[in-house]
């Protein structure tokens, strides 16, 4: 195994009664990496996440988290581990400073660096003028923090954090998006969401999980490419007949919107909007508007988990 | 570690108010009757005097004492118990403690040692309260010892039922009532009918153990019932708070 795949999951499953949660799960996180996991509610995020940080046992399959086996070894890999639950787990009747003290305890940080650990994760997450309040009397925003603080506070090599800006307000979350930022460079962070932007905005790679198995894999980029359709939508003052524009190389269907516009899919290696133009010019159609179509990370999404969806329930008639 | 985990436990329990309260209220009711003890004594003193082998102070204050203090404590334990995993569940802080490098008996056990820990502040008190007879005369201190010894027992026995209930549950309320239940039940065990398990059932009972170190006759079949009681039940809670992880 690559010395730099800090998590590493091998077909991991979890049953509950009848229901199949997470059905045969594999997938790896190098460090210095923050993978997003998304997926709509009931996907199954959260039970991996809590099979990843040895809060539930898998029915079947492996969890290694920095070479060592979560479950042949939990203490050694919890060692490795910071985890932030959907809930964060505060105790709400003791201040900041006593809490992460605790928390910093509980990670067996030897006894003389208990302060500066604490100090550390404070400043990280912008506590440090809230130490002596009640944690029960913080905002939701802060409580999150004081969430993120404690799964980072013994410097973890994988952070998890799932659901970390639910509840939050825009400029709340955009801290909160920079903090992951900041701790993906030293470790390897597992996000899990189903607010896409969040994806866009933090994660270096995605991974899309539906009804408990894992239906896309792919970095940024591969997720911006994409999101390219193959179609522009046109609108010309006076438009020629449809078939005019169909005959343009690489047009492969020509469709009338509503307010005059034509959308034109076109083949995806071949983009006919340099030839439109030419041909719109030289006969007057009066171009005004040309504009590619753009899929949003939704439209993937959705793509993603209906068609799968929609194979799946055609599996399970042809069965029937 | 156990301890980091007992410390929070016992700074948690003193944040609260009921604590505080429980502490007051037993105080209270076992300096009422440890003044009714004491006066009842005194109007009897000549004629206990004039006994051939009189009882002394300790056999006919501290003991009735003791006794009335398990009977207390049997109602009280099941409110202190009560929040130690359930308020847990309730508030979902366990991952806490699950995603830390800990073992789940480190978790029990931290948890058990801060009830003790509350526990022996509680003895420490009531304690204090026959103690304060030496400032008057002296003490059997073999007798009150035995009886310390069995009140302390009986404590951590009644902890570590109540434990278990609260690992049961996500209900506080529903674990006090159900330790009150299953303390209650063990003490009145042996008051069942006479039959073929008569003498197992009321092996079983609590009170059976208790009342001989009251007397102060130390039996180390005694202490080891209390022992094994303890040990059931943490490790029944261990088992318990595994079975969360695991397949259910």
């Amino acid at each position: 195994m690559d010395s730099d795949t800090l998590i590493k999951v091998e077909h991991l499953s979890r049953r509950y009664g009848d229901t199949l949660a997470v059905n045969q799960l594999s997938f790896e996180v190098k460090r210095g990496e923050v993978l997003g996991f998304l997926g709509p509610n009931g996907a199954g995020k959260s039970t991996t996440m809590q099979m990843l940080t040895g809060n539930l046992a898998p029915t079947a399959g492996a969890i290694t988290i920095n070479g060592i086996d979560m479950l042949e070894n939990p203490k050694a890999a919890k060692l490795a581990l910071g985890f932030l639950p959907e809930q964060p787990p505060l105790y709400r009747e003791l201040t900041v400073d006593e809490y992460l003290d605790y928390c910093a305890r509980l990670n067996r940080i030897e006894k003389g660096k208990v302060a500066a650990a604490v100090e550390y994760a404070k400043e990280r997450c912008g506590l440090t003028h809230m130490s002596q309040r009640l944690i029960n009397n913080l905002s939701k925003g802060y409580q999150q923090r004081v969430g993120i603080a404690q799964a980072i506070i013994h410097s973890p090599d994988v952070v998890i954090l799932d659901e970390p800006t639910v509840g939050l307000d825009p400029i709340q979350i955009r801290e909160i998006r920079q903090l992951i930022r900041d701790i993906g460079t030293e470790h390897s962070v597992i996000l899990s969401t189903h607010i896409l932007p969040e994806v866009q905005a933090t994660c270096d790679r995605v991974q899309i999980i539906n009804r408990g198995e894992l239906v896309l894999s792919d970095t940024i980029d591969g997720l911006t490419q994409r999101m390219q359709s193959s179609s522009l939508v046109v609108a010309l003052r006076q438009p020629p007949a449809l078939e005019t524009l169909g005959a343009i190389g690489g047009v492969t269907a020509v469709e009338s919107l509503e307010g005059g516009r034509l959308r034109i899919s076109h083949d995806p290696e071949q983009n006919p909007a340099e030839q439109i133009v030419e041909q719109a010019v030289a006969a007057g159609w009066g171009l005004y508007e040309l504009t590619p179509e753009r899929l949003s990370l939704e439209d993937v999404f959705v793509n993603i988990t209906t068609t799968d969806h929609a194979t799946q329930s055609e599996q399970e008639e042809a069965a029937a | 570690m156990i301890l980091t985990i007992a410390a929070r436990e016992l700074k948690c329990l003193f944040l609260s108010p009921l604590a505080w309260s429980i502490l007051g209220v037993v105080q209270f009711i076992l300096a009422y009757l440890f003044l009714g003890q004491l006066d009842t004594y005194l109007t009897y003193q000549s004629q206990i005097a004039m006994m051939e082998n009189p009882p002394g102070v300790t056999e006919v204050i501290v003991a009735p004492l003791f006794s009335s203090a398990t009977i207390i404590l049997l109602l009280v334990i099941p409110l202190i118990t009560m929040r130690l995993v359930s308020e847990e569940r309730r508030a979902k802080t366990l991952p806490l403690l699950f995603s830390a490098p800990l073992s789940m008996s480190e978790i029990v056990l931290g948890k058990y040692l801060g009830i003790l820990g509350f526990l022996g502040i509680m003895l420490g008190l009531i304690t204090l309260m026959p103690l304060s007879l030496l400032l008057v005369g002296t003490l059997d201190f073999g007798l009150l010892a035995s009886n310390l010894l069995g009140l302390a027992l009986m404590l951590a026995a009644f902890a570590a039922a109540g434990l278990f209930m609260s690992t049961l549950t996500a209900q506080p309320t529903v674990a006090a009532v159900t330790s009150f239940g299953l303390l209650l039940l063990l003490w009145i065990i042996n008051w069942a009918g006479e039959g073929s398990g008569q003498s197992v059932v009321a092996y079983l009972s609590l009170q059976g153990h208790y009342e001989a170190l009251l007397k102060g006759l130390f039996n180390s079949s005694d202490v080891v019932y209390y022992l094994l009681f303890i040990l059931t039940f943490l490790v029944l809670s261990i088992r318990r708070l595994d079975a969360d992880r695991l397949q259910n």
